[in-house]
């Protein structure tokens, strides 16, 4: 069973490695997107962490919604509806149980990603965050370490893909050979499952 | 017609001086004076490029006279964020509608035809219409 402190450990951890990892996502962003992921999301997930500090939800539900609630506010780019609808919808699904089984996260996740592709309308083999997100979702009855490798399996296959939605999709082909950000801040996220899940 | 309250135009930028400078022009084409509620909504609170999604909200409760909202949004996370707001369910007035147009040119039909006495479903459908004016 998941208890509300698993999932406050996944967004502390994933505010972390976000964190941590800022420069990479800049890096990455700078030849097909407008080089400011990892500040936005790191901007983003700071403001998270405190939020989860101040309001101390009770629940795993209220963990995620409060969560996406603080990146739609705080964000300023596109990824912050993304991964705001993302944590909003995922906690809305897993509605107001004190604990959740893995299966009922499963679930929920997975409704969570659906509500980001209709947001943002990119399907799998788009080279978004999609492409890190419905591998995860797909292998997480295997487990949390399963999904994370899924994950960053998706994100390394965006590097040969063309881009079709964002930024990106007005360089055309010449979005060719970068690893998507998105992708790589979403194997991040899904990462921090594992992680928290050891600690 | 007119004396019915006005709908109510939102104007999403990544840029605050792009949204403040359409709002301007649309209400100058309206006619000066126009009564039509417009709001700008560009840019981060910090004055930077980007979205922000407090802003918008606020906006949108500044032009909501009852009669709707017709919100325009230029590209990539402006649509994003009014999406996302919308789906929340409570973050924007009820009767606040995301409408699919031209940024500049929709802004103005949308702030003449508000001004003119017209609901909001015609406000959105003069604002999507700005689509089809060919200028080749």
């Amino acid at each position: 069973m998941l208890d509300t402190d698993f999932f406050r450990r996944w967004m502390t951890v994933t505010a972390a490695s976000v964190d941590r990892e800022a420069d990479r996502l800049t890096a990455l962003d700078s030849p097909i997107g407008d080089a400011d992921h990892g500040s936005n999301l790191r901007r983003g997930f700071t403001a998270v962490t405190a939020a989860l500090e101040e309001e101390s939800p009770e629940t795993p539900g209220a963990v995620l919604t409060l969560a996406g609630r603080r990146l739609i506010s705080t964000v300023g780019g596109a990824s912050g509806p993304l991964y705001g609808t993302l944590l909003r919808r995922t906690g809305k699904a897993l509605g107001d149980a004190a604990e959740v089984d893995e299966r009922l996260f499963a679930e929920a996740l997975r409704a969570g990603v659906d509500a980001v592709m209709q947001l943002g309308g990119a399907a799998p083999g788009d080279k978004t965050m999609i492409d890190a997100l419905v591998p995860a979702v797909d292998r997480l009855a295997d487990g949390f370490g399963a999904a994370r490798s899924a994950a960053e399996q998706g994100a390394e296959a965006t590097t040969p893909m063309l881009a079709r939605k964002g930024r990106a999709s007005y360089l055309g082909e010449r979005s060719i050979g970068h690893q998507d950000p998105g992708a790589t801040s979403s194997a991040l996220l899904i990462a921090a499952l594992a992680e928290a899940e050891g600690k | 017609m007119s004396n019915r309250e006005p709908v109510g135009v939102v104007l999403v930028s990544h840029s605050a001086q792009v949204a403040e400078a359409v709002a301007e022009l649309a209400r100058a084409l309206a006619g000066g004076g126009t009564s039509v509620p417009v709001a700008a909504a560009g840019g981060t609170e910090d004055g930077g490029l980007g979205t922000s999604a407090d802003l918008i909200a606020a906006a949108a409760a500044s032009v909501d006279r009852g009669a709707g909202v017709a919100v325009l949004a230029d590209l990539g996370s402006a649509v994003l964020t009014v999406k996302a707001l919308l789906a929340e369910g409570d973050e924007l007035p009820d009767t606040a509608r995301l409408v699919d147009a031209p940024f500049v040119e929709g802004a103005v039909a949308a702030v003449v035809t508000s001004a003119a006495g017209a609901d909001l479903d015609a406000v959105e459908a003069a604002a999507g219409e700005a689509y089809t004016y060919r200028k080749v």
